[in-house]
């Protein structure tokens, strides 16, 4: 019979090795990452902040050549556009998360309902404005702040139901029971008992939601459009944060460019600042 | 639910009845009957209310899968199923073939997931196995964060920060391999770019997705394994990746979905050629990037149709990657007893 191997033998010290090489790419994959994210940002702040002054917030967009110039048209339409958008998608999203957690449950619907939320969470948004490039566009034939709103409202919708159902399916029964008890209706527990009980949890969707459209661009390309001028209108083309920024970042006129990269730091600092509050405010909130 | 509530009301009827005098009890009685059928009609409502928006979310899907299958008719009316075979992709001569499209699609996600999904599993070893617990959570929080830096953000910092960088610094040193993957002048932009600003992309979401099926590796599998003295390396390729095999190929193809379709990134870095060639310094073409190059200045008689064409073919590759990701992944909660 063997002797047990010393802690000098070779099988020992490969183990260790191999065991340490592991290790050591695991973290430095993780090093990578973080190393990824902190560039990104550090770029955003030196390249965009110089670009981030006054007039960046009250003048429109430049023409081509004219120096100075802001992006008040491009942030008043993102604001627009996203608020609407917001004001859709939230009470459809919750309401449909209501019905899958407290009503489907385990339906045939509620899973197929379900399961398309989930793949529409992650489909190319940029399909999504083929789509309604069709159903908005081409039959009014204009370029409309309304139709990039029903482009970001179908991207912000699956968001909020998939985390309202997830929230809601959290709440113990034996509230819904207590609530039952005492003779409440239905609509009333599940409004004003459940929902209530998980709102936190049910902002922070919405939040991330928000978060997301905001940054958005391929579904706004053609169905706002942009517009070179301040518009407030909703039925005519309009300018966004992230169409502007593309437009001018491929331009070849370095006053664009720079204006480009103060809009992304703009864009990069309000969408990590939402997330970084959904996440921290409501601590049990789903990570997605 | 209805049917609770009439016998609720039938019940509270029936104990006014025994009574059987006409007095504030019974009128009581009746009011509370009446409000429990109010109660009813209001659930009735409310049941409907959530149903039809539950329902708005497929009839979205059937909506979307329809309108761009009538838009992408006159193209497949005059290409058939050419189109999925042509090479060519030009809008002078009116000819369409989706080829360039296709390969430049999955070109820059086959090297998206060859460098995310090392990376995003060592950043998931790293999470679960190795990281002091005070620390898990805001590392996990940073990586995550990564995922919601929105999509134009990579893309202007890949053109104007990593595209020079590597057209000064790495494509020389790759060119000098003379392999013909990588021929031709370093441009920055083009296939091996897009990959590589992909890739950082979809990090986040692999090593999510990875990191929650590490987790749910029962405990006592890894302890026992430990108790006869595995290593922590030997714990996590032995126990861990085996245990968690069908999850984490749910999380890739979760990766490759997004990969397939992201716009804004690729479209940047991409180079924007409709040409096909075998090196990867060469500027190309994917489905999403045609899309948001050249829709906006389509003409309305055959190349937006085409454009729409293109678009369900993504839709369609993206549903179905997607959809397994999504049974994988389930499948793999389900036998952790989740």
């Amino acid at each position: 019979m063997d002797a047990i191997p010393r802690e000098s033998s070779p099988l020992y010290r490969r183990r260790r090795v191999s065991n340490a090489i592991g290790l050591g790419l695991s973290a430095s994959a993780m090093v990578i990452g973080l190393f990824a994210l902190g560039w990104i940002l550090w770029t955003l702040v030196s390249e965009g902040f110089a670009a981030l002054n006054w007039a960046f917030f009250t003048n429109s967009t430049p023409a081509p050549g004219t120096p100075g110039g802001g992006m008040a048209n491009a942030i008043v339409g993102s604001l627009m556009m996203v608020g609407f958008a917001t004001l859709v998608s939230t009470p459809i999203g919750i309401l449909a998360g209501i019905y899958l957690a407290e009503f489907g449950a385990k339906s045939r619907f509620a899973q197929v309902t379900r399961f398309v939320t989930d793949i529409m969470l992650s489909a190319p948004s940029i399909v999504i404005g083929l789509f309604v490039f069709a159903i908005a566009v081409a039959t009014t034939r204009q370029f409309s702040g309304w139709a990039g709103s029903i482009a970001l409202s179908l991207i912000a919708i699956p968001v909020v139901v998939r985390t309202t159902e997830n929230m809601l399916s959290l709440v113990p029964g034996s509230l819904r029971e207590a609530a039952f008890a005492l003779g409440t209706p239905r609509w009333k527990v599940n409004l004003a008992v459940t929902l209530r009980a998980v709102r936190g949890g049910v902002i922070t969707g919405v939040l991330l939601a928000i978060a997301r459209i905001f940054g958005e661009t391929a579904p706004l390309l053609f169905t706002s459009l942009s517009n070179q001028f301040f518009n407030a209108d909703m039925s005519k083309p309009m300018a966004s944060l992230p169409v502007v920024i593309y437009n001018f970042a491929l331009s070849p006129y370095e006053d664009w460019q720079r204006l480009a990269w103060g809009g992304a730091a703009l864009i990069a600092m309000i969408v990590l600042a939402i997330n970084i509050v959904a996440r921290t405010m409501f601590r049990d909130a789903p990570r997605n | 639910m209805s049917a609770t509530a009439e016998q609720a009301a039938h019940a509270v009827r029936g104990h006014a009845a025994e009574k059987a005098e006409p007095g504030p009890d019974a009128l009581a009685a009746e009011r509370l009957a009446a409000r429990v059928r109010r109660f009813a009609i209001q659930d009735r409502i409310f049941l409907g209310v959530t149903f039809s928006f539950a329902l708005f979310v497929l009839l979205v899907l059937a909506g979307l899968l329809v309108s761009l299958f009538i838009e992408a008719w006159p193209a497949f009316r005059e290409f058939g199923a050419g189109f999925f075979v042509g090479t060519t992709w030009s809008p002078a001569r009116e000819v369409y073939g989706a080829v360039i499209a296709i390969y430049g699609t999955l070109v820059s996600s086959f090297i998206a997931l060859l460098i995310a999904v090392p990376i995003s599993f060592g950043i998931a070893v790293f999470l679960t196995e190795i990281c002091p617990l005070r620390l898990r959570r805001p590392l996990g929080t940073a990586i995550e964060l990564l995922a919601g830096v929105p999509s134009i953000i990579y893309g202007i910092w890949g053109l104007f920060i990593l595209a020079p960088l590597l057209q000064d610094h790495v494509q020389p040193l790759l060119g000098a391999t003379g392999l013909a993957l990588f021929s031709g002048p370093p441009l920055g932009v083009g296939m091996l770019t897009a990959g590589l600003v992909l890739a950082l992309m979809v990090i986040p979401f692999i090593a999510s997705v990875m990191r929650d099926v590490f987790e749910t590796v029962p405990g006592v599998l890894k302890e026992s394994a430990y108790g006869i003295g595995c290593t922590t390396w030997e714990v996590v390729r032995r126990i861990v990746l085996p245990f968690a095999r069908v999850g984490v190929i749910g999380g890739i193809m979760l990766g490759l979905g997004r990969a397939l379709g992201e716009t804004m990134a690729v479209t940047f870095v991409i180079g924007n050629a409709n040409r096909l060639s075998a090196s990867l310094f060469a500027p190309g073409n994917s489905i999403a990037s045609t899309l948001a190059n050249e829709f906006a200045e389509a003409d309305p008689t055959l190349h937006i149709p085409a454009l729409y064409a293109l678009g369900l073919l993504l839709f369609v590759i993206t549903f179905i990657v997607l959809g397994l990701a999504k049974w994988l992944t389930e499948r793999s909660r389900r036998r952790a007893g989740l």
